[in-house]
């Protein structure tokens, strides 16, 4: 099939303040397309106050099989958390 | 994209990934999966896509008819959220690799399947009322459980969906509540409704468990986690004492109270209807396919004119700009 429309990722950040989320996809056949489109999918009951969208073929995600080598080495740093170090009772909220 | 063929399968991948499911974790869709988890799962999320897509036909039916601007306002706005529940679900089903054209073309071919329900007719504004009442309400069942399946942005999906069918039920069965309380003509038009949709309703969770064939291997991948009895009981229940309140007869000699199970009894369903309207002799089968492939044809000069315009006004921008385009040039 020629011509179909290419595959768009939705961002939407739901007010301000919060980070834009993820929450699916769609396809359109331009970025302003997809915004529209975005807009009546994804926004009908006032989910967002602003829409990202980003063609699809433009996201590079990482790989599953690499998640050990990416992401093992932070599970044995527990000292990067406030938890490892120990103070006496007496210093609260610290 | 893991479309490339068949996936390389060995014994230890396979346990690991039963482990995976065993341990309750969620599959995302760049995760090594057996192919025939992810056949499966196009099957089933593409059949429930097209469901929400020909789900449209019936209800859109009565939009110009609708008796006030308030139903008319809601009827709207539901058939707006079947589309987009649709849209949610193909997007659910390209994350495995197929792409959206060719679901489409597959519907289109008439070689897939949708919701054997919506090849029933609705013949009275009344069966507006028991479509919400009865068939979302058992598409809820099926759909409150797929928000726990083990496969991430179908779960998701489901998430999204669930919140917004919440209203399709209630506008409803308050449609019937209205009817019930109105004239004997309005109350006997109700209970037409609720005559013809009541078998149909039970019908949409599929053979009994000893006759479906994917069930078990669905249950073990956790893809389905009640089987389809489990959900038609569950169904039985919540819905007899809401026709209870609106003053129906549900249309089953043998409904009953059973003290003992702690559930209603009732009776057997006709499987040959069944199997006669998922073959494709349903009242509607041949009006719903029609109708879809004439809306995709009639569409088609409006997909092409929309993806023409944006490839001219990049080429304009990239004069303007006096980038080059590799792509186009």
């Amino acid at each position: 099939m020629k011509n179909n429309w290419p595959i768009w990722e939705v961002f939407i950040r739901s007010k301000n303040g919060l980070s834009h989320k993820h929450v699916g996809s769609l396809h359109a056949a331009d970025a302003e397309m997809a915004i529209e489109n975005a807009r009546d999918v994804y926004t009908r009951r006032s989910e967002g106050i602003s829409i990202w969208v980003v063609e699809s073929k433009n996201i590079t995600a990482s790989s599953p099989a690499d998640a050990a080598a990416l992401f093992e080495p932070a599970a044995d740093k527990i000292y990067r958390h406030p938890t490892f170090y120990i103070l006496p009772d007496e210093v609260k909220h610290m | 994209m893991p479309a490339e063929g068949k996936t390389i399968e060995n014994a230890d991948l396979l346990k690991a990934f039963q482990e995976r499911i065993d341990r309750d974790e969620k599959i995302e869709p760049k995760d090594w999966m057996p192919d025939a988890y992810r056949q499966t799962l196009i099957r089933q999320i593409s059949q429930h896509a097209h469901s929400e897509v020909i789900g449209m036909l019936p209800e859109g039916n009565w939009i110009p008819r609708a008796p006030s601007l308030r139903r008319k306002a809601a009827l709207i706005a539901k058939v707006q959220d079947e589309a987009g529940h649709g849209l949610y679900l193909y997007s659910a089903a390209e994350t495995l690799g197929i792409d959206r054209e060719t679901l489409y073309q597959q519907l289109l071919a008439g070689k897939a399947k949708y919701s054997s329900i919506f090849n029933y007719p609705t013949l009275t504004w009344a069966d507006i009322g028991a479509v919400g009442w009865l068939v979302d309400g058992a598409a809820i069942m099926n759909q409150v459980m797929l928000t726990r399946t083990s496969y991430g942005p179908y779960a998701r999906a489901m998430v999204r969906i669930c919140k917004e069918e919440s209203f399709h039920q209630r506008q409803g069965y308050e449609i019937l509540l209205t009817l019930v309380r109105g004239s004997e003509e309005q109350k006997a038009m109700a209970q037409d409704a609720l005559d013809r949709w009541w078998w149909p309703s039970l019908m949409m969770f599929g053979p009994n468990d000893a006759e479906s064939v994917h069930s078990a291997q669905s249950m073990a991948w956790r893809i389905k986690r009640k089987s389809n009895d489990e959900l038609r009981q569950q169904f039985v229940d919540a819905t007899v004492p809401q026709a209870e309140v609106l003053g129906l007869q549900i249309p089953d000699a043998d409904l009953k109270w059973n003290e003992d199970r702690g559930h209603y009894d009732f009776g057997e369903i006709d499987w040959n209807e069944f199997w006669s309207v998922v073959h494709g002799n349903g009242p509607c089968n041949r009006e719903r396919m029609a109708a879809y492939q004439d809306a995709h044809a009639n569409g088609a000069w409006v997909r092409e004119a929309a993806m023409a315009y944006a490839e001219k006004r990049q080429m304009r921008k990239n004069e303007t700009t006096g980038k080059i385009d590799l792509q186009v040039a």
